[in-house]
């Protein structure tokens, strides 16, 4: 066991943070606005460094360098610790461009990836309907081809992005006579094809980060699906694989934290600080041991990356725990601000922008969104444990 | 960077794991605890055998020379035995102590007899995770008066003993003034008592002071939360295995997704566990500014997870897991008894915030 990294990896984050201190004054810092010049100049100087589309291939607008697993968590933890954002993450560079990589055609690549890679082409990703949540195979979209045209029929919902997005990469049925999951197709579509109607869906928090997205006779040129008809279901799990290999950045949380014990040393309460009450101190140190059991858990997934190794119990119970311990945590300052913790935008004495509020309610979305707690608790009961499966419905 | 097992690591569990199949099956561990033996000689033995009384003991004196990490993948193993053998003082704590505060006789004269398992050693480090009662211990040229609870590994040759101030002594257990008392607990598959000393002779260790004394505190900690990640992996294995062989209502009890979903959150609250142990006993050596806080909080976690699971598991067995045919109790009480040893949660998460310097502005900057 040894957790030091060696002086090649020490030597790459002293570069990393070389380039963050050379250019601390003129990045862009909170969130990235899409599109704007100064997003689409920082994605280009951070894809000339190497630090966005890392290891894209060349040829298609990348920086080719070979998949380091620990190359990209540093890169990642120096970003966070400068609190300097790592460039655009939006789900056409996490998801659709490993994916056409793996099952596009030469020409859909060459189409695609550089111009999504630079920020040009944002997309929004249309999986989840109002029936097929959890159960998603079971979704009802329906794509028929028309000459060498599909015509797709149907509603998305969940769709972030929707309403900002160029093109949507979805998955819609044209098998309906096979079994669930032989009969889906993975199109790509622009989102200026007549019949789409993208309606804003407010949430919780405030905000219209998601969409619904509903399409009549939507006519789409039949080349544009990756991989073949009715392979939509594979290639689309191979997304999700992508999605949840992403094991997040355990240094984010870490940040919140310290953030939670700024206000806890800090706020006052019948003029004493929270931090010398006990019973609040208790409960911040019951999150600070969930979260180093999680670091801890993270280090071991990374090294068994890095290692060629598996711990796939380990990588299972990351989303679940995951979710968990944030809403907890945001939870856990607005308890301890008592009534000024329900505060919210716009209001006198607000603390923290409402960030408290937002991200308790935020992360109670993440608890449900990618695969709800409780089909995480199957995953890990039948894949982890080896327990039965759930019995399928009558006719299903 | 590897944070994992090597194949010698894993050899090590696997071997002491097939040892104490045969040795300590259950039947092995109920007998102890029923006929309320003081030693399990034969157990103990084959312990010797495997090396573990010199797991960390340096190969001059005996010993295999390994380190925390290999001692507490032994703990846990232990655990899951629910072992009746001592280990954490005389195979861990109380030898390296020695071998960092010890004189060169010191050394000479117990590290042998503590490698060869003819000697075992106790520990006694009550009052300084919380003291019950009076207890408390006062040195006075070399003669030691007081009370010292729940020691570790009572039932021994001789006791690692701390002072109020934090010196360290060694004690054998026939000195004159020396008392010990058993105490019994829910767990009986180890021992635990009550030291009393009336100007008993003692043995300062010669090197030793208050940070010594939270070293050997810090490292008993970690060993006792490896004891109940052992502990409680076992009785999550039991209640998956249970849940798929036990049928009601013409189904194995494990297709209910509410029976799932226990086995499932179990599974997702230990699992860290073993990544959040392994990291305590390699920071005990590896990172010293960080060795103190994750092992207060590693042991306050694995107590709060070992009893979740403790309890979730007996309940996934139903009313066998009540019974004591079943047995399934031994490891609930284990890792009971672990939970409450030098430092229940509360205490140790005020402990991790004194670290911190998070309790009345105490090491602020």
């Amino acid at each position: 066991m040894d957790l030091s990294l060696g002086p090649h990896y020490e030597e790459f984050r002293a570069r990393v943070r070389g380039f963050l201190d050379a250019h601390a004054a003129t990045a862009p810092r909170g969130i990235l606005n899409l599109r704007a010049p100064e997003t689409l100049a920082w994605q280009k100087t951070l894809i000339e460094n190497g630090y966005a589309g890392r290891t894209i291939p060349r040829e298609y607008g990348g920086y080719g360098a070979p998949a380091d697993i620990l190359e990209m968590r540093i890169i990642a933890e120096e970003f966070a610790s400068a609190q300097i954002p790592q460039g655009l993450a939006g789900q056409g560079i996490t998801m659709l461009i490993p994916t056409l990589l793996e099952f596009g055609t030469e020409a859909q690549r060459e189409q695609f990836i550089a111009p999504t890679l630079r920020g040009e082409l944002i997309w929004c990703q249309g999986y989840s309907e109002p029936n097929a949540g959890s159960d998603l195979a079971s979704l009802k979209t329906h794509a028929v081809l028309d000459g060498d045209e599909w015509v797709i029929n149907g509603q998305k919902i969940w769709t972030s992005t929707a309403h900002l997005a160029d093109w949507m990469f979805c998955l819609v049925r044209t098998e309906p006579d096979k079994p669930k999951h032989e009969g889906i197709s993975f199109l790509l579509l622009p989102m200026s094809t007549p019949g789409i109607e993208v309606r804003p869906l407010v949430t919780m928090t405030g905000d219209a980060s998601f969409n619904e997205v509903f399409f009549t006779d939507v006519r789409v040129p039949a080349g544009q699906i990756i991989g073949r008809r009715g392979d939509g279901w594979k290639v689309a799990n191979t997304l999700l694989g992508h999605e949840r290999g992403m094991l997040g950045n355990p240094n984010l949380t870490l940040q919140r934290f310290n953030a939670l014990v700024e206000l806890m040393r800090e706020e006052t309460l019948d003029g004493s600080r929270l931090i010398d009450n006990p019973v609040w101190r208790e409960r911040l140190m019951q999150i600070q041991g969930r979260m180093m059991a999680l670091r801890a858990n993270d280090l071991r997934l990374l090294s068994a990356r890095a290692n060629g190794a598996t711990a796939p119990l380990a990588a299972m119970v990351v989303k679940l725990q995951g979710t968990e311990l944030r809403h907890d945590l945001e939870g856990l300052a607005i308890d301890a601000l008592g009534e000024l913790g329900v505060l919210y935008r716009g209001s006198p004495l607000l603390r923290d922008s409402g960030y408290w509020q937002q991200h308790h309610m935020y992360f109670l979305g993440l608890i449900i969104g990618g695969g709800t707690s409780q089909i995480q608790k199957n995953i890990i009961a039948e894949r982890g444990l080896g327990m039965p499966r759930e019995p399928r419905a009558a006719g299903r | 960077m590897d944070f994992g097992l090597s194949p010698d690591q894993v050899l090590l569990q696997d071997t002491l794991t097939r040892m104490l199949a045969e040795q300590a099956p259950l039947e092995r561990v109920r007998r102890y605890a029923e006929q309320n033996e003081d030693r399990a000689g034969d157990v103990w033995d084959a312990t010797v055998e495997l090396g573990l009384s010199g797991l960390v003991i340096e190969e001059a004196y005996g010993g295999a020379g390994l380190g925390l990490v290999e001692a507490a993948l032994a703990a846990e193993t232990l655990g899951a035995h629910v072992a009746p053998v001592p280990f954490i003082a005389t195979g861990v704590v109380v030898p390296l102590a020695l071998q960092e505060g010890g004189s060169e006789a010191q050394r000479d004269r117990w590290l042998p007899r503590l490698a060869s398992g003819a000697c075992i050693a106790g520990l006694a480090l009550s009052e300084h995770s919380g003291a019950r009662e009076d207890a408390r211990i006062i040195s006075e040229q070399d003669r030691l008066s007081g009370r010292a609870l729940f020691t570790l590994d009572h039932a021994a040759d001789a006791y690692l003993v701390a002072d109020t101030v934090g010196a360290l002594y060694l004690v054998e257990a026939d000195a004159a003034g020396l008392t010990r008392i058993d105490l019994t607990t829910v767990d009986r598959s180890r021992r635990t008592g009550e030291l009393c000393f009336n100007k008993t002779p003692a043995e300062r260790l010669a090197g030793s002071d208050a940070a010594l004394t939270r070293r050997c505190l810090d490292r008993a900690r970690v060993l006792l939360a490896a004891d109940t990640l052992g502990a409680a992996q076992h009785m999550l294995n039991a209640a998956v295995d249970y849940a798929k062989q036990r049928e009601q209502f013409g189904r194995v009890i494990g297709s209910f997704q509410a029976v799932k979903h226990m086995c499932a959150e179990m599974a997702a609250a230990l699992e860290p566990c073993r990544a959040m142990v392994w990291y305590a006993a390699y920071a005990l050596e590896a990172l010293p500014d960080e060795a103190h806080l994750t092992a207060c909080h590693t042991k306050a976690h694995l107590s709060e997870v070992g009893k979740s699971v403790a309890r979730t598991a007996t309940e996934v067995h139903g009313g066998m897991g009540f019974t004591d045919l079943l047995g399934l109790h031994y490891w609930f009480k284990r890792i009971g008894l672990n939970r409450q040893l030098l430092g229940s949660p509360e205490r140790l998460r005020h402990e991790a915030a004194l670290a911190q310097g998070l309790v009345d502005g105490i090491g602020e900057t």
